[in-house]
């Protein structure tokens, strides 16, 4: 990456001259044209697959459109009904505050355990690299199966969770993780109503996806030069010190750019809600939302004006990361 | 001062081993206890949770309903198999031979419009699926391609083709360029370039850039479930095990059911974890 904004300035004032005679301009038309032909393919298949379809989306959620007759697709009366419909639906801020918390205790604790993870991983010993496989066990296995195995765990009636809480902690009585929506809970005299089935959801996303938050910290912690750290530890700073004055501002590149990753994927995450709980219980997430609109209502438009909505958060998130500088290596290249 | 590092560090090391344990635990338990659960007959786990199986009660009754079809009383998971094999291995071939020349043409190459597309593959890799499924869930309806296994490659394709981009041109970076220029010199033109030259070098990035694409094509479940609920018979396995769970089949068959979901991809992980790990961490160091 270093070497290609340079050596392609370099390359183009040799080029250039205007001679038309000289070898340059027409290798390096051969080249552009190696380069559009070799592109073209993935290109055209993201086109079709991705960009079309978006565009498409933005039309279809200003038409009423229902799946059972699809014959009006090109029918072009545009409307903002669906747009009315959709905010002026009575669960829409519900939904709203239960997607923003999902997504963004979601991304707090996937990040936060992969550094923790990562930072514990940081040091060579015996057994390093057999942990690391393990830890990304969560990620490898597929949704279905991840879903199925927590969803038993977690049954009320013989998951080994609530009948370990029950005969071995004391629980009153077992706890719905994926189907109640709040559970009260007594701490220090205190009784408060916990949003149980959402808080289960948020775990599993974390535990699904630090892993690759574990990964990409770990990789730059060991491309870190250690020889600041040292001279920080002969100098006397202590373990927190050197990781809040050393370590933590050449991990916070990293750190912001999985933090948009994460919130951005999790914030359109329709598996393991629909998964664990079909979103029930308090679990009604946007995604799952959509999904409800294009299968359950068939209702097309609707389903393209939340998820047009939904792309407008995502871009914005996007657009002030990439406003702010984060982004600009990784848009670069 | 020094006790206080000594306390920190005192302190630190604990929390370090104490949180290592937490989190293998955490990782690997779920995993041992779908196994486990699988081969234990539905009244003992009922009867006894958390009980230790004896040797006696194990039998593989759980995975016989699950793969067996339909008229022997079972489940007809195997049949699945097929579909996601096809899908999977589809997704990878096309998209690493597509990535490959995407990948090779974004690193080597000078063409118009470079940057417009490297940044546009970013965003797609960001995409909402949901949002993309809407209009494709209409035009497959409308041109009859739904339930078809074409339809999901091709879907697959574009949501991986992107990110594979981005793993195999790293690694293309780091081939010295002027093993290509010597090449071109002798007299190879740009395919035998590739062919000869990049190809081979870059074999652990495509190797690492396939097994990505397969945990991607072989764990999906949104697409499968919008377009191929309603035929049946090409539903993919993790579409078939959900349905299952759907129509409250026993637990012990659902975990059965998982872990031959599970295992294909399990073991494959654990066959070529490094370079996986070197693949999609490739471009982590620049941060």
């Amino acid at each position: 990456m270093a070497s290609g904004p340079l050596a392609r300035r370099g390359r183009v004032r040799r080029g250039r001259p205007g001679h038309p005679g000289r070898p340059g301009p027409s290798l390096r038309a051969r080249e552009s044209r190696a380069g559009l032909v070799l592109v073209s393919p993935t290109v055209l298949i993201v086109l079709l697959v991705v960009v079309l379809p978006f565009l498409w989306t933005i039309v279809m959620s200003f038409q009423r459109l229902r799946l059972i007759d699809l014959q009006n697709v090109f029918d072009i009366t545009l409307t903002l009904r669906n747009f009315e419909t959709v905010l002026g639906s009575a669960d829409l801020w519900e939904m709203v505050r239960t997607t923003l918390i999902y997504s963004i205790g979601g991304t707090v604790l996937s990040v936060g355990a992969g550094l923790a993870t990562a930072l514990a991983l940081r040091q060579r010993f015996p057994g390093r690299f057999l942990i690391r496989a393990f830890v990304l066990v969560p990620y490898v296995i597929p949704v279905v199966s991840a879903a199925l195995v927590w969803r038993t765990l977690l049954n009320p009636q013989f998951g080994p969770v609530n009948v370990f809480g029950v005969e071995v902690l004391g629980w009153d009585q077992p706890i719905g993780f994926l189907s109640e929506r709040f559970h009260r809970l007594e701490l220090f005299g205190v009784g408060f109503d916990a949003p149980v089935a959402l808080l289960t959801v948020i775990v599993f996303e974390a535990w699904k996806t630090f892993p690759l938050a574990f990964l990409f910290i770990l990789a730059r912690l060991q491309g870190m030069p250690r020889d600041l750290e040292e001279a920080a530890r002969v100098d006397g700073a202590t373990p927190l010190q050197r990781f809040r004055y050393v370590v933590a501002p050449q991990l916070s590149g990293v750190i912001a750019l999985l933090v948009l990753l994460r919130f951005i994927w999790t914030f359109q995450n329709f598996n393991d809600v629909y998964l664990l709980t079909r979103g029930a219980a308090g679990t009604e997430v946007v995604a799952v939302q959509v999904y409800t609109y294009l299968v359950s209502r068939n209702d097309v438009g609707g389903a393209a004006a939340l998820g047009l909505l939904m792309s407008v958060v995502l871009i914005t998130a996007f657009a002030v990361y990439y406003r702010y500088g984060v982004l600009k290596q990784e848009a670069e290249v | 001062m020094a006790s206080r590092e000594v306390v920190e560090t005192r302190v630190l090391g604990v929390a370090r081993v104490v949180w290592l344990a937490f989190v293998l635990v955490a990782c690997v338990l779920p995993l041992f206890y779908m196994l486990l659960l699988s081969v234990r007959p539905l009244q003992a786990v009922l009867s006894d949770p958390l009980g230790v199986p004896s040797f006696g009660e194990l039998n593989l009754e759980a995975y016989r309903r699950v793969v067996a079809s339909p008229d022997d009383g079972g489940y007809g998971l195997l049949s699945f198999f097929g579909n996601s094999l096809i899908v999977a291995l589809g997704s990878v071939v096309l998209t690493v031979l597509l990535s490959v020349l995407g990948a090779y043409a974004a690193t080597r190459l000078r063409f118009p419009g470079k940057n417009a597309v490297n940044v546009s593959f970013f965003a797609v890799y960001m995409f909402p699926g949901i949002v993309m499924a809407i209009p494709l869930f209409v035009l497959f309806s409308r041109l009859g391609l739904r339930g078809e296994l074409p339809a999901l490659i091709i879907i697959y394709l574009a949501s991986t083709v992107p990110v594979s981009v981005y793993m195999l041109r790293n690694y293309f970076r780091s081939i010295p360029k002027g093993l290509e220029d010597a090449a071109m010199v002798d007299g190879c033109n740009r395919a035998q370039v590739i062919t000869r030259i990049v190809l081979p070098l870059a074999m652990p990035s495509i190797a690492a850039t396939s097994l990505y694409v397969f945990m991607i094509a072989w764990n999906e479940y949104l697409f499968a479930l919008l377009f191929l609920l309603e035929s049946r018979d090409n539903w993919t396995v993790s579409l078939g095990l959900a349905q299952l769970d759907d129509i409250s089949v026993s637990a012990t068959v659902l975990m059965a059911g998982s872990v031959l979901l599970t295992l294909p991809v399990v073991a494959l992980f654990f066959a070529a974890e490094r370079l996986l790990v070197e693949g999609l961490t490739a471009g982590a160091e620049k941060g």
